[in-house]
Parts: C-alpha cells; structure tokens; sequence
C-alpha cells in the first residue's frame, strides 16, 4: 500500500545523510523524499512516500522517529491531505510543434518558463499521477532533461497533537 | 549527577578542552579511559589539571579504553566515558560503539578530530568519525564551535542515560579544544525531537492483566531492559506474586533470581531445554524489555506461535519489529510493572495473585525440569571440562561468602555460554557480556572497568584462548593502573564455537580453527609467561586435582592475576537450537 509520512525534522547538517543512511542500511525502500525548510528556519520538513505493506510502513515510521533531530513523524496516508510534485522539463520543440505543445501545457495547468529555437523547458506541477501523465505526453515530443522534487505533503486543517501524550 | 545548571565560580576565560573537562565534573563523571594523540592533546593536557577529581586510566589500545567503559556503565548504569585522538585512534572505538548500541550501553566516546580549518582535506590522521557511525550510534555530534560544549555535553550525557541507552559520539576539532571563552554553563537543551521515557497509561496496562486471568499457560520472557530500567525487583515481585515462571534472555539473567523456584534460566540457542518447551508451549508471553533477538527466538514464525504476546518496551521501533504483539505496550518496564503490581492489588485484580492458578502448568514445567536437566559429563582422566571449572568457581565463591561481590565478564565464544548457563546470578549489573555483537576480546577490558568502578568487588573475566588474546595488552593497564581484576582462561587452544559449528554442520573440517602450534607442542601461546612480562601473576593448570587450590589462589591475588586453565576441545554448549530452527530441533546431546 503507498504510505505517506510527513516529517518535521531539526534543520541541522548531517540529518538528511542519517536518515537516508538509516533507511539504506535496513533495506527500506522510499519512492520519492523531498526536503525543504519550514517556517521556522530551524525546522525542515521531510516527506516521504513509501509502497510497502502496513507493517513495513510502521517500522519505517519507528525508525525515524527514533533518530534524536527528528521531531515528529506522522503517517498522514489515511487523512485528507494535499499533495504536490514539482517538475522541470525540457523537450524537444521546433517552430511547427510549439502551438500543439503549448495547448498541452495549458491543459495541464502547466507553464512555458523557457523557450529556444529547438526546445522548450516547461513546468508542471500537482499529484505524482497527473506529473507522470503528462511526461508520458511529452515523450513522442522527444524529453531531453527532467527533474522533479519528490512529492510535498500537508494535511488539511488543524495540526493534530502528537499521539504520544 | 551534579548540577549542570551551577553557575561557574568566575567568569573567566577556558579553553574547549577546559570546558569539556569541566563539563564531566559537573555530570559527576569521576573515571575515564583515554588514550592520546596529536588531535587529543589539549584535552590530555586539560585532564592533568583535574587529577583529584576524575582518575584518567591509560589502557594499551583504545578498543580496550572502550571496553573498560563499558565494564563501567554496564555495572553502574552511569554514562562510560572514553576518549581517544582522531584517525586510527577513532576507528579503534567503532567496535565499542557499534556494541553499545546494540547492547544498549550508556557511553560517551569522545575522539579528536583534526582542526575545522582542514576537516574535509584528507589531513593526516582525519577520519570522518561521524559519518563511519551514524548508523552505530544513539547519536553523535561533530562540534564546530567553543560555544557549543556545554551544551552537547549536557545533551550526550541526557541521551546516553535516558530512555534505551545507547552510545553518543562526541568528535572534537583540535581548534574547538584549544580556542578560549567564557563558557556559558547555563544553556538550555535543543531536542525538540527527544522523547526518551512514557510511564503506560492504565488503560494500557488494564488488557495485560485480562490476558494473565485467560491464560492456564503463560511464560515471563524478560532481557536486558528489565536492567536498564533498573526493573529486577518489580519483575521479581510480578512474578512470584503472579506465580508465571521467567524465562530470561543472556541480558536479562541476573533480574529474577537463578535460585528460585520460577526461575528457567536462559532460553534460545543455547538455553535450558525446560525454558524453550515452557515458551513453544505458552499460551501467553510476556515479553518485557526485549527485542525477539534471532539468537532468542530461532524461527520466527515458530516461536511461541501458539500464545498471544504481550510486549513492553521503551523503544517503540521494537514491538512488532520482529514479532507482531497482540498487546503492545510502549513506555519505561520498570514503571509498567509497579503499576501492574499496584492494580493487582485492588479487588478487581486480586484473584490473579490469589496463588494456585497455574498448578497444571508449573507441574508440567516441573516434568520437563526433571526430564531435560542442564546437564555434563565430565571428561575424566583427570582433566576437567569448561563446565565443571566454571561451576566450581561458582561454588567456591558461594562457600566464601563472596557471591553478592562478585562481577563476571566473557568474551564470546563457547566459554560465554558456559558461564551463563553454569554460573547462576540472583542480581542485575553482575553479569557482563558482549551480547547483540558478541565482540571476542570484550572480557578483560570489560572486567577492568567493572572493577573500577566498584573496587571492592571480585571482577573475573571468565574468558577463551582466542577472545583473551584480542585485548591481552590490557594486562599491562591492569599493572601499571593497579586494577586487579582476574582472568579465569578456559584454553581449549581453538575458537571453540566454531570448532562446535564445524563438528555440526561441516564434518568436522577445520576451517583455521585451530589456535595452538601442533598437537606434538605445549598448549600456545605460553600465557603464564605472556602475564608475567606484563607483571601480572599467573598459573596454568591442567589437571582437575589443581583446580580448588588454583581458584582460590586466583580469588586471593591482591593483584591481577591470569589462571590458564587447559581443557579439552571438544567439549561442545548444549542444549543448542540450530540457528534459524525451531525448539523441535533442539540438539540435546
């Protein structure tokens, strides 16, 4: 089952490399982990996505929150929660295909953000299933570089207290 | 520990070194085991300022300075510290820390690094210590300012103790040690994300009891968390006011009483036959501060399949993580059980401590007891085996009256298991032993640092040939600091438990095995006269004959003393559980 967990961790050196370290060395497979920093310049959020059974997910979720600079973690998988992916694409695009190409980016919600003779870099974001749908569009276009941050999650509403205590 | 929030008499000028010194004194640190070197300096030189209040011993390797603080904590509950410089000095103390964390040892390692202004440029002697063990420690710091000493410090010696205890990692750019300023003693803790303890609520605990009156079958498997915890006497109480016999993992021995009626001694591998029919046959286990270790459990799906388990731990990553729990329980065991023991005395509770609810039970414990009793036959010919040294050692003290005085550490191998399974304990923090990585060369270090910190206890590493000899330069710490701790050498002149493996599993095949110099030559090395160039006092035995006079001699040593005992090598640890097998295959003999 794909899991999502959001994770606020203490924005210091070294906290990324432990936990991929962690998530490595026991054999725990992540789809996608993004990183940013939060509103408060020493915290950073994490979110990972995960497809693993139940039990495997709940390990991971353990394990991270064991490590002393993570804060909280929370599996948000089961609660209403927005998520979003961010993708950078250059495809090949002469004179004759700019007009098609555009009307998809359009409909993709999309944006031209630069344009040469030969390509065009576009961006798109929005959930992993609307992303790989439109790198599947491109890709009789000819993609000549993509790049992706991982997906970004939050919940909708109110934080909800820690469950422990 | 002291008050780490007292104001510093002056606010005077101290350089990192002075800071970090300064910092142990006040988190009552009064022994440490550090070995220098160029990156170190500074704070060797800070430790000479402060020799009336913390004692430095100087062990020969820093893998020994490590062990000898786990000895410490291991036998105090207290933090271990330990230093050595960068580079190689460093890397010598990955194995202790990889061990403290999988034994759950309090332990500060502090290393040297080289100065900020290189880190990163293949200095000499530079070895990125925290990157070789994020995933070895509880965690770990590489301080790059004066500023923050203070403030690690307090945290490393908080995150070692509490919670499950694990090692920290404290790496020290030269330049932070020698740079001056004035130290702020008073700063606050920054772990947002550190929850270390959780006392179970009532409605938590309320299901383990329902599940006690259901049972007709349950089993106390209990390990090293009872002792962190610091736990023995509320389990002690549980269960005999419960009447559930304890089965205890190689950690947990010594938390319920070897001497008691309940007690099945060790389970697993190499447990009693009676304690791993007790736990396959159970209706309900209550594992507490354990971690289904596969050296406990064999095949997973097998074990105790046919009970629910109930499972206590401090460390939530624990439950489920081998075993799936039906009642799992996160937060500090001690806690859990005065709490268990309080609700059983109330009316609705108390029938459960009302006696007699496991008559049928205990009576086919008692049949398996008297079936499948540990058992060994003695080699004859006037030679003696591991066992019966290791089981007149115990007499002896017993006669002696020394029993409550007396601290044993291993190494890893065949005799390690001997002297769990011959040797009984009835209290926690006497038994010292390399269990999750199971490090051959633990014993002698491990036994030094017990034996400083409790000075007026007999400390004996019950030890092998091969384990003996990765740390045997450590007897010339033992000369040169005055520690007389013992060394009980059960010389089989082979690595023992593979020599077992290899007789089991590869027809009997040596796969360089073998320690001694041909079978037409004396037993080697020559250990008695290995000890006397270090000054220690030393005797070898072989005959069965010798070994009171021998043991007592050893016992009676006001210094350290190493007793070269040689047995045979073919003796083999039984009962045994094949790894990855099932109680049905347990070899018996």
């Amino acid at each position: 089952m794909r899991h999502v967990l959001s994770a606020l961790v203490q924005n210091q050196p070294g906290v990324l490399a432990h936990i991929s370290g962690m998530l490595a060395s026991r054999g725990f497979n992540i789809d996608s982990l993004a990183v940013g920093e939060t509103e408060q310049h020493d915290m950073s959020r994490m979110t990972f996505v995960i497809n693993a059974a139940d039990n495997v997910c709940d390990q991971v979720r353990k394990q991270l929150d064991k490590i002393v600079t993570v804060v909280r973690v929370d599996d948000i998988s089961a609660e209403n929660f927005v998520e979003r992916d961010l993708m950078l694409l250059k495809v090949s695009c002469s004179g004759a295909k700019r007009a098609e190409i555009f009307q998809l980016v359009e409909s993709f919600r999309g944006r031209v953000v630069d344009i040469q003779h030969e390509n065009v870099m576009i961006e798109v974001s929005g959930t992993e299933g609307k992303v790989e749908a439109f790198v599947d569009l491109m890709r009789p276009y000819g993609i000549i570089e993509l790049a992706r941050t991982g997906r970004i999650a939050l919940t909708r509403g109110a934080v909800k207290p820690r469950d422990d205590e | 520990m002291a008050d780490a929030r007292t104001p510093a008499p002056t606010a005077e000028k101290m350089n990192g070194a002075d800071i970090l010194v300064q910092s142990l004194i006040r988190h009552g640190v009064e022994v440490v085991f550090a070995y220098p070197g160029g990156a170190s300096m500074p704070i060797h030189q800070s430790l000479t300022r402060v020799a009336d209040k913390v004692r430095t011993i100087l062990p020969r390797h820093e893998q020994g300075g490590g062990f000898m603080a786990h000895g410490y904590a291991r036998t105090t509950g207290k933090a271990g510290v330990c230093f050595s410089t960068s580079g190689p000095g460093a890397t010598n103390f990955v194995t202790c820390i990889a061990d403290a964390k999988m034994d759950s040892v309090p332990m500060i390692a502090i290393t040297g690094q080289v100065s900020t202004a290189v880190l990163g440029n293949d200095a000499f002697q530079e070895t990125p210590m925290v990157e070789i063990c994020r995933g070895i420690t509880k965690h770990h710091y590489l301080v790059t300012r004066t500023e923050d000493i203070t403030r690690v410090m307090a945290e490393a010696f908080h995150i070692a103790e509490t919670g499950r205890p694990g090692p920290v990692l404290i790496d020290m750019p030269k330049d932070v040690q020698v740079k001056s300023i004035v130290p702020n003693w008073d700063v606050p803790l920054n772990l947002p994300g550190y929850k270390p303890t959780r006392r179970p609520k009532r409605a938590e605990l309320e299901p383990i009891l329902q599940a006690i009156r259901a049972s007709k079958k349950p089993v106390i498997y209990a390990g090293g968390g009872v002792t962190h915890s610091g736990g023995a006497d509320a389990l002690t109480k549980f269960a005999i006011s419960t009447g559930i016999p304890v089965a205890l993992t190689l950690h947990g021995i010594g938390n319920f009483p070897a001497d008691h009626y309940l007690c099945l001694q060790m389970l697993g591998m190499h447990g009693t036959v009676y304690s791993n029919y007790a736990v396959n046959d159970a209706d309900l286990l209550l594992a507490f501060g354990v971690r289904f270790d596969d050296r406990v459990t064999g095949k997973l799906s097998e074990f105790a399949k046919h009970g629910k388990i109930v499972h206590i731990d401090i460390d939530q990553s624990e439950i489920h993580k081998n075993k799936l729990a039906h009642i799992p329980v996160h937060g500090d065991l001690r806690l859990a059980l005065e709490d268990l023991n309080a609700m059983m005395k109330e009316p609705a509770y108390v029938d459960l401590t009302s006696g007699g609810r496991y008559t049928d039970w205990l009576r086919q414990v008692d049949e398996w007891r008297e079936q499948e009793p540990m058992k060994f036959t003695d080699v004859g010919g006037g030679r003696m085996n591991q066992q019966f040294v290791i089981k007149r050692l115990h007499e002896i003290l017993k006669e002696r009256g020394q029993l409550d005085k007396t601290i044993l550490s291993t190494g890893v191998g065949q005799h390690q298991m001997f002297a769990a399974q011959y040797f009984p304990f009835t209290k926690p923090r006497k038994w010292v032993t390399s269990g999750g990585l199971g490090t051959m060369g633990f014993g002698l270090p491990a036994a030094m640092g017990a034996q400083v910190a409790h000075p007026d206890n007999l400390c004996i590493d019950i030890d092998g040939d091969g384990s003996f000899l990765m740390n045997i330069q450590e007897l010339a710490c033992c000369y040169t600091e005055k520690i007389p701790a013992k060394v009980l050498l059960l010389n089989n002149q082979h690595l023992g438990m593979v020599v077992q493996w290899e007789d089991r599993f590869f027809a009997s095949n040596r796969g360089h095995t073998y320690l001694g110099a041909g079978s037409d030559n004396d037993p080697y090395p020559d250990f008695v006269t290995i000890a006397k160039g270090f000054g220690v006092g030393a005797k070898t035995i072989s005959e069965k004959k010798d070994l009171d006079a021998a043991l007592i001699e050893m016992i009676e040593s006001p210094g350290a003393f190493v007793l070269d005992v040689h047995v045979p090598h073919q003796e083999h640890v039984l009962p045994m559980i094949p790894s990855g097998a099932t109680v049905k295959d347990i070899i018996k003999a």
